[in-house]
């Protein structure tokens, strides 16, 4: 087996110079797509061209995102019930206090990026990122909401982001449009309205994709 | 040689090491890292090829598609180190495989 070792070696350096090749022969100068990404821009209903891009000109990519998300969380609830790797821990009065003061920061600051990428580099997966990541910090802390809703209201969070965007979708069709075609007027608040669902399905499907396993007794950030 | 092409030529350069840690290392939680730094130098391909419009603004299409791939990837991540730790959980290893006894 040592000898395929050492062919392996020439073959990915035959493979990564060709790539490097490839890579260097493009043009240095493309005009690539932003002259039509700008003409189109006031169209759109926000002034970030990659928001425009994410939820307007191509939002069935982000649609789908939003469905492999929810993929990757069945796949891993498939796996049966959560090991024991998040057993209640206690932490430290400093660590406590820096978690109850970090996640309502986390919390206010994926906010103001959900707003801001209508105008600014921004939007809904960064907001959602940040989501999740304070559930990971109230998990890796022992953070537990006891909440009465249970599963039930887990699940609604996870599909709110999908619901919310295949109901425009079937609206824009409805209305005669193309498949997630907006009309121009309204355009700015229903990608208000998607983003704002996926944020929060986004936020709790990663913090539910760290937990592992379906949370079987319903306890969920 | 532009700045662009020279972090394409980065990325290209993390894409083949990636590729090489998949292939030799035999550990799971190895070859799922490994894919990940695949999927970093795709992503600094993509982003510096988006920067080639001269002095306009970057090409938004390409980050697009990066903050997709980036989602998707956290999610494939995901559910590759939930099966590893079902794998470990099932052989008393992370690796996959038969036993190697020669």
């Amino acid at each position: 087996m040592k000898w395929i070792r050492w062919l392996l070696l020439p073959l990915l350096l035959v493979l990564a110079t060709g790539l490097g090749y490839a890579v260097l022969s493009l043009p240095d100068q493309a005009p690539g797509l932003q002259s039509a990404v700008a003409g189109q821009l006031e169209k759109s209903g926000v002034t970030n061209p990659v928001t425009a891009v994410l939820l307007n000109f191509r939002g069935y990519d982000t649609l789908l995102e939003m469905v492999v998300l929810l993929l990757a969380l069945l796949g891993v609830w498939s796996l049966g019930a959560s090991p024991a790797a998040c057993e209640q821990s206690t932490p430290g009065p400093v660590l406590d206090t820096l978690t109850r003061l970090l996640v309502p920061v986390l919390v206010v600051v994926a906010g103001y990026l959900l707003w801001a990428g209508a105008h600014a580099p921004g939007g809904a997966f960064q907001a959602g990122a940040l989501l999740g990541a304070a559930g990971v910090l109230l998990t890796l802390t022992g953070g537990r909401v006891r909440n009465g809703l249970g599963r039930r209201a887990l699940r609604v969070a996870l599909v709110a982001g999908m619901v919310a965007f295949m109901a425009v979708a079937v609206l824009t069709l409805q209305s005669g449009r193309e498949l997630l075609a907006y009309p121009p007027g309204q355009a700015g608040v229903l990608i208000l309205l998607i983003e704002t669902a996926a944020t929060v399905s986004i936020g709790v499907t990663l913090a539910a994709l760290f937990l592992g396993g379906d949370p079987a007794e319903g306890n969920e950030r | 040689m532009s700045i662009a092409s020279l972090y394409a030529l980065v990325g290209v350069g993390l894409f083949s090491l990636g590729l090489h840690a998949v292939i030799v290392y035999d550990h799971l939680l190895r070859k799922i890292l490994a894919i990940n730094v695949m999927g970093s130098g795709v992503f600094l391909v993509l982003i510096s090829l988006a920067g080639r419009g001269g002095n306009s603004a970057p090409d938004p299409v390409p980050h697009a598609m990066v903050i997709t791939g980036i989602v998707v990837a956290v999610s494939a991540t995901a559910l590759a180190l939930s099966l590893m730790l079902r794998v470990a959980a099932a052989t008393g290893r992370a690796e996959l495989g038969e036993e190697r006894g020669d």
